[in-house]
C-alpha cells in the first residue's frame, strides 16, 4: 500500500500496540496501515458518508462524528495518540480542537498544508488572488479549508498555549530530498507534520 | 404473493416449529417446563457452520422477516428490504435464522398458548420475561440447529437491545453484533409511552383483566389505541407532515354548511390500529413493552456500561437515524462511547432520514450500503469459530 508522505512519517512516530484516535480518518487508510505495521488499536472519526462506508469495508473502526461539535464523548487521556491529518485547516475552531486532542491523548500528531509555502506566496503576490495550487485546488468561496495557517503561525499558537512540540517534519513534493525545507520550512515545505504534547517537563527540550 | 415474484426475494417460506422439553429457568424465578419457538430460516448453513445470522425482532415483529408465506400473500416479511439474495443480509452468503420471541403471539409459546398445568390459555399468568430469557431460549435454539457461534446477531429497536444482551450473556457464541436504532435502557418518556399503551389495553372492558381468551372476547379497541400511540412515536413530525399534511379524507370546511371532517392522518392511524388489533395478542403487547421498560444493559454490572461491554468478545456495528426521537442518535452514541472505552471494535453510522424510528425497517440507500459493507466484512472475517461449545447433534 502506498501511503501519502505525511502518513509515512506518522507511522514512524507511533509506538507499537498503542491506542490511536484518528480525527477525520477518511477511508481508514492510516489506521489500516498502522494496524498492519504497529498492531495498534484504533478508532477513526469521519463525517463523509461515502468515506464511512469505505472505512467499514476496510475493516477499520469508524465512528460517524462532526468534529466541530466537540469531542466530549471521549474521556481524558483515553488514547495514547490522537492524530489529525490535513484537516485542522477545515475546523471551525482549530485551537479548540488542538486542546481537545491533547486532553484525550497523551500526545497528538497534526499535519496541515503550509500556507506560507513559496508557491502560495508567489500566487498571492503576483496574481493578487487567493492561491489555487495543485494541493489546494479550491476557490476561496467553496474551500472546506477555512483556517489556513503557515508553519510560523502554527508554532506561535503552540507557544501561546504552552503546547510542547515533541517532533516536527516537513515535506515538499517539489524538493523531496532537499535541505531547503528543513532549513526554511515556512517557505519551502508544503505539508507540516507535528507531534505535540501538553507536558512541558524540565528534561523536555 | 404479488403478481410477479421479485427476483431478489427469498420466495415462499414455510415457518418451522421447534419444541424444547427441558425446563427454561427465567429471570423472574419461575420456569417454563416446556416451550416452543416458531422460526424461519433463509439460505444454507455452510459446512463449518460459520455463516449463521440470528435476527432479533422488535416489539411487534415476529419470525416472518423475509419472503412470502403463500401465493396470496400481499406483503413480504418485515425485513424483506434487507434480507434476501443480493440484499445487505445476503441469503446467498448467510444462513439467516429469525425466531418469534418467547411470549410472542405468532406461534412461539406466549400468553395466548395453553398452560399445560391448567389446560387454559396462560393470559396474564404467563411469566413476565426479560431480554435475557429470550437470549437463553435462543441459545438452546442455536444448540438444536448445531450452531456453536453466530457470525452475527442483528436487531433493531428492542431487537437491538436483545442483540447486545447476547454479546454479554454468550460472549463466545457471537462474532459480531449489529445494533440498530436501540438504546442501553429506555428513558422515562419512553416508559411513559409504553405505560399509556398498556393503560389503553387495560381500560378496554373486553380486556377482562387479561382473561379475554377464556371469556371469549378480544380487547380490540384498547389494543388498537395502544398501537396508535406507539405508531405516532415511531414516525417523525416531518414524515407525518409529508405523508398526510392536513389533507382531509372526508368532510369539508366550507362555510355555511357542516359536514364532519376527518383528516387523513386520523383514518390512517385508525386503520393501522384496527389491522394490528386483529392480529396481535393484547397480553403479548403488555409483556413485550415491559421487557422494553425493564431492559437495562448495565444493571447487573454496577450500572457501568463500560464494565458491561468489557464482557463482550464480539465486534459491533451501531446504527441510528437522525429523525428517530423514540430511540435517538444520542442513545446510540452512548453505546458507542461505552464500547470504545471498553476497547471493543465498533463502527457507527448516524443515517439521515425523515422516517423516524420506523426508518430501521425501511429502504434507505445509505443504511443499506453501511449494512452491506459491514456484512461483507463478516465474509472476510479471519475469526472462524474458535471456541468449542458442547452442543447436541443438530436435529434439523
Amino acid at each position: 500500500m502506498s501511503l501519502r508522505t505525511d502518513l509515512e512519517f506518522i507511522q514512524t512516530w507511533i509506538a507499537p500496540n498503542s491506542r490511536i484516535l484518528d480525527l477525520a480518518c477518511g477511508d481508514g487508510t492510516l489506521l489500516q496501515s498502522l494496524k498492519a505495521s504497529s498492531q495498534i488499536e484504533g478508532y477513526g472519526l469521519e463525517i463523509d458518508p461515502e468515506k464511512i462506508t469505505e472505512a467499514i469495508s476496510n475493516n477499520v473502526n469508524v465512528i460517524e462524528a462532526d468534529l466541530d461539535s466537540g469531542l466530549s464523548q471521549f474521556s481524558d487521556n483515553s488514547f495514547d495518540t490522537v492524530v489529525m491529518t490535513e484537516a485542522l485547516q477545515a475546523m471551525r475552531n482549530p485551537d479548540l480542537v488542538l486542546d481537545e486532542m491533547l486532553r484525550i491523548g497523551e500526545n497528538c500528531i497534526v499535519t496541515f498544508p503550509n500556507f506560507g509555502n513559496w508557491q502560495t506566496r508567489i500566487f498571492l503576490a503576483t496574481q493578487g488572488q487567493m492561491p489555487v495550487t495543485k494541493k489546494l485546488s479550491y476557490q476561496w468561496y467553496n474551500t472546506p479549508n477555512i483556517h489556513f495557517c503557515t508553519v510560523s503561525d502554527f508554532e506561535a499558537l503552540c507557544a501561546d498555549k504552552g503546547i510542547h512540540i515533541d517532533n516536527k517534519k516537513f515535506t515538499a513534493d517539489r524538493f523531496p530530498g532537499a535541505w531547503l525545507k528543513t532549513l526554511w520550512p515556512n517557505l519551502f515545505s508544503d505539508t507540516a507534520i507535528y507531534m505535540l504534547s501538553k507536558h512541558i517537563g524540565p528534561n523536555n527540550d | 404473493m404479488p403478481d410477479i415474484i421479485p427476483e431478489n426475494s427469498i420466495g415462499i417460506i414455510v415457518p418451522e416449529t421447534i419444541n424444547f422439553d427441558e425446563p427454561l429457568e427465567l429471570a423472574c424465578g419461575r420456569a417454563l417446563v416446556s416451550y416452543q419457538l416458531v422460526i424461519e430460516t433463509y439460505g444454507e448453513l455452510n459446512s463449518d457452520k460459520s455463516n449463521a445470522i440470528l435476527i432479533c425482532h422488535a416489539l411487534s415483529g415476529y419470525h416472518h422477516a423475509a419472503g412470502y408465506h403463500s401465493e396470496d400473500d400481499q406483503k413480504p416479511g418485515w425485513w424483506n428490504n434487507h434480507i434476501g439474495p443480493g440484499k445487505p443480509i445476503d441469503t446467498n452468503q448467510f444462513f439467516v435464522v429469525c425466531p418469534n420471541n418467547l411470549g410472542g403471539c405468532h406461534g412461539s409459546t406466549g400468553p395466548s398458548s395453553i398452560n399445560p398445568e391448567t389446560n387454559e390459555a396462560w393470559g396474564v399468568n404467563f411469566p413476565p420475561l426479560r431480554a435475557r430469557d429470550w437470549v437463553n431460549s435462543q441459545a438452546r435454539l442455536a444448540d438444536k440447529l448445531g450452531i456453536n457461534q453466530w457470525a452475527a446477531v442483528i436487531g433493531g429497536s428492542l431487537g437491538g437491545m436483545q442483540a447486545m444482551r447476547w454479546a454479554l450473556e454468550f460472549p463466545d457464541r457471537v462474532r459480531h453484533v449489529v445494533v440498530i436504532a436501540a438504546a442501553m435502557k429506555l428513558s422515562a418518556q419512553n416508559i411513559a409511552f409504553n405505560e399509556m399503551a398498556r393503560n389503553a389495553i387495560k381500560s378496554d372492558p373486553d380486556f377482562k383483566n387479561g382473561s379475554f381468551i377464556k371469556e371469549n372476547t378480544q380487547p380490540r379497541n384498547g389494543l388498537a389505541l395502544a398501537r396508535m400511540i406507539g405508531h405516532i412515536t415511531y414516525l417523525s413530525d416531518e414524515e407525518m407532515g409529508n405523508k398526510f399534511g392536513r389533507t382531509l379524507s372526508a368532510g369539508s370546511f366550507q362555510q355555511g354548511q357542516y359536514t364532519p371532517v376527518e383528516f387523513q392522518v386520523e383514518s390512517y392511524l385508525r386503520h393501522k390500529g384496527d389491522t394490528f388489533s386483529e392480529n396481535f395478542d393484547a397480553n403479548t403487547y403488555i409483556l413485550m413493552t415491559k421487557v422494553l421498560d425493564y431492559f437495562d444493559l448495565a444493571r447487573e454490572y454496577d450500572n457501568d456500561p463500560v464494565k458491561a461491554f468489557s464482557h463482550a468478545k464480539c465486534d459491533f456495528l451501531i446504527v441510528s437515524f437522525l429523525s428517530d426521537w423514540r430511540f435517538s442518535s444520542e442513545r446510540s452514541e452512548e453505546i458507542v462511547s461505552a464500547l470504545i472505552d471498553a476497547k471493543k471494535n465498533v463502527s457507527y453510522a448516524a443515517i439521515t432520514s425523515d422516517l423516524g424510528h420506523d426508518a430501521f425497517l425501511l429502504r434507505n440507500e445509505r443504511y443499506e450500503k453501511i449494512l452491506a459493507a459491514y456484512m461483507s466484512r463478516l465474509l472476510k472475517d479471519p475469526e472462524k469459530p474458535k471456541h468449542s461449545v458442547n452442543t447436541p447433534e443438530a436435529v434439523l
